[in-house]
């Protein structure tokens, strides 16, 4: 089983998100950046899928030089190998970058059984670089993937919407994308690190594409930033507590 | 200009999410219909995959929709994205679509991106408004689009005809029109390719069997404070008490104490209740994508200083442990019983 992951490298926002002076950018200087929420469990589910039926996870990203530290944080969990389509920093869309994956899952032989992304980046959440890839590698795509079971060649796949659940059964070679919650992605090992510090990353630099969706600036909405009005303290408040919500009509 | 949306229905009604699409949809296709050389049969068209029979026909003429394709279970059974997205192509050529919008649903997403695959065009998800830049029909777009699950906003240009948009369901009211349209149904035949019904879902009732917790009325919100998988218990008596479902922070999920499924925020659901009450919840930004577009917002915390206190209206200073329990027993006072 040759599984390909591809990875975003995104922000750790915290408390808030603030936008650079010139409204192109996310302002980084005081954040970390990880790899986006759900392809951390791709990832994760990439290597219990070969831990259980052997095979290699490969992973990737696109992103500036600083992405090779999500590739080796990927390697240090269990990834054999990571390649990195290095970007001069300007925002590629989601069509692009689509075209970049699908052009390095056919650089590679003898070809990938399963690709894993998340169901949505975390910061752009345009919701189709997956299913993108599918289409051009003529290959089945579910997306918002909760849970993976692969026999003979047979994917079982299954997800929630708005309350129950949807299976799907389809063969391989595939494109999944998977959400937060199929897995528990576990901590890195010192060997893991050690071994992730030296690996060789492989390097392309695919040029840059205008999609025809084109940011023009990024801003955060105004809200009005409320302070409560405290009720009181402790159990003492559930008098309070208990007429406000009658109030607000949900006491049955 | 015609403009069709994908309508999701749910036990015969159109849901929520595709109420605030139509009205999105509707907004789109008036701008244009203000237009001088306006073509007849321009509009909102709904797009449906049901029985003919069962059409919302009311529903939709209130929202001012005048066609509705009908694909019918004999022609396409269960939900196939890439069979839901073939069906939408065919349409857009049949009417000359200068838009199609959908709700940015996971099911909304999934088939708008096949369908921006299929026809090589741009998809712009989470969208909160589009107007016309240029002239009409010329396929130019000024967009606000959500990104990082609505913490913030991009104004975007889109150079494409039709716009593939899918609608932020929490960022779009649902709103009739002031006049209803007359609604003509035609049943629709998809002429599918092959592999096209490849994927396709099998449905099954899930575990929460009862209230989703993207519909429920009330949820009952634990974080961290909860202190571990054991103290769930008074939060799930009160949210049985107030008919509504427990929903939970990411750390909760990533501790392994809730299953993930009860997720609030920006990697779990968007939540849109009348109440949300956040016990031991700090209210990390990604925490508050999700339940920013609840009503009322009420924190129970033992911190007076928590983030989560500067997006809710009322707050109870003090320890979820005490304060539940106390709640429960007095709701129960009033003769409320589960």
């Amino acid at each position: 089983m040759e599984i390909l992951v591809c990875v975003k490298r995104v922000p750790v926002v915290g408390g808030k998100i603030v936008v650079t002076a010139d409204g192109q950018e996310i302002d980084t200087r005081m954040s970390g950046f990880a790899i986006s929420p759900h392809e951390e469990c791709a990832v994760e589910e990439a290597i219990q899928i070969t831990e259980r039926l052997g095979g290699a996870v490969s992973v990737l990203t696109l992103g500036p030089a600083a992405a090779a530290d999500q590739l080796r944080d990927a390697l240090a969990l269990g990834a054999g190998r990571a390649v990195l389509l290095e970007t001069d920093g300007r925002e590629w869309g989601p069509v692009a970058t689509a075209a970049a994956i699908v052009a390095q899952a056919r650089r590679h032989t003898p070809g990938y059984d399963l690709l894993l992304l998340g169901n949505e980046a975390a910061d752009t959440g345009d919701y189709q670089v997956g299913i993108r890839v599918a289409h051009a590698l003529g290959w089945p795509c579910v997306t918002g993937i909760k849970h993976i079971e692969i026999s003979d060649g047979v994917v079982r796949a299954r997800r929630e919407y708005r309350g129950s659940e949807e299976a799907f059964e389809f063969g391989l070679p595939a494109v999944i994308t998977v959400k937060e919650g199929i897995n528990l992605p576990r901590y890195p090992s010192l060997p893991g690190r050690l071994r992730a510090k030296r690996a060789a990353i492989e390097q392309h630099e695919p040029p840059w594409e205008a999609d025809s969706l084109r940011m023009v600036g990024l801003r955060v909405p105004q809200t009005e930033r409320k302070q409560a009005t405290v009720l009181g303290t402790g159990a003492d408040a559930v008098p309070a507590l208990v007429a406000l919500l009658d109030e607000l009509g949900v006491l049955p | 200009m015609t403009v069709l949306c994908l309508v999701e229905q749910d036990g015969g009604a159109v849901t929520d999410a595709s109420l605030r699409a139509l009205t999105f949809a509707r907004s789109l296709a008036g701008d244009a219909l203000l237009a001088p050389s306006t073509p007849p049969g321009a509009g909102t068209a709904a797009v449906l995959f049901g029985e003919a029979a069962g059409v919302p026909a009311q529903t939709l003429a209130s929202y001012g929709v005048s066609g509705a394709h009908v694909v019918e279970p004999g022609q396409l059974a269960g939900y196939a994205p890439l069979a839901w997205a073939r069906v939408l192509a065919a349409l857009i050529s049949e009417t000359g679509a200068s838009a199609v919008v959908a709700a940015a649903t996971d099911r909304g997403n999934e088939v708008m991106a096949h369908l921006g695959a299929l026809t090589g065009l741009p998809m712009a998800a989470s969208c909160v408004s589009a107007v016309p830049a240029g002239p009409s029909g010329s396929g130019q777009w000024r967009l606000v689009r959500q990104r990082w699950a609505g913490l913030l906003l991009e104004d975007a240009v889109l150079d494409a005809a039709p716009a593939l948009l899918t609608v932020a369901i929490d960022a779009v009211q649902p709103v009739p029109a002031d006049t209803p349209a007359t609604l003509a149904v035609q049943p629709c035949q998809p002429e599918l390719a092959d592999g096209d019904l490849t994927v396709r879902a099998t449905e099954s009732a899930g575990q929460s069997g009862g209230i989703s917790l993207a519909s429920a009325r009330v949820v009952v919100g634990g974080g961290r404070g909860v202190g571990g998988p054991d103290g769930f218990a008074p939060l799930e008596e009160l949210a049985a008490l107030l008919g509504g479902v427990v929903g939970v922070s990411r750390v909760v999920t990533s501790e392994g104490w809730r299953p993930h499924s009860q997720q609030v925020g920006q990697t779990g659901t968007k939540i849109t209740p009348e109440l949300y009450l956040a016990c031991g919840i700090s209210g990390a930004i990604q925490h508050i994508a999700g339940c920013a577009s609840a009503k009322h917002i009420v924190a129970v915390n033992k911190d007076p200083g928590a983030p989560i206190l500067a997006h809710a209206e009322y707050a109870v200073i003090g320890d979820l442990h005490e304060v539940i329990p106390a709640l429960v027993t007095a709701i129960r006072a009033r003769g409320v019983s589960t």
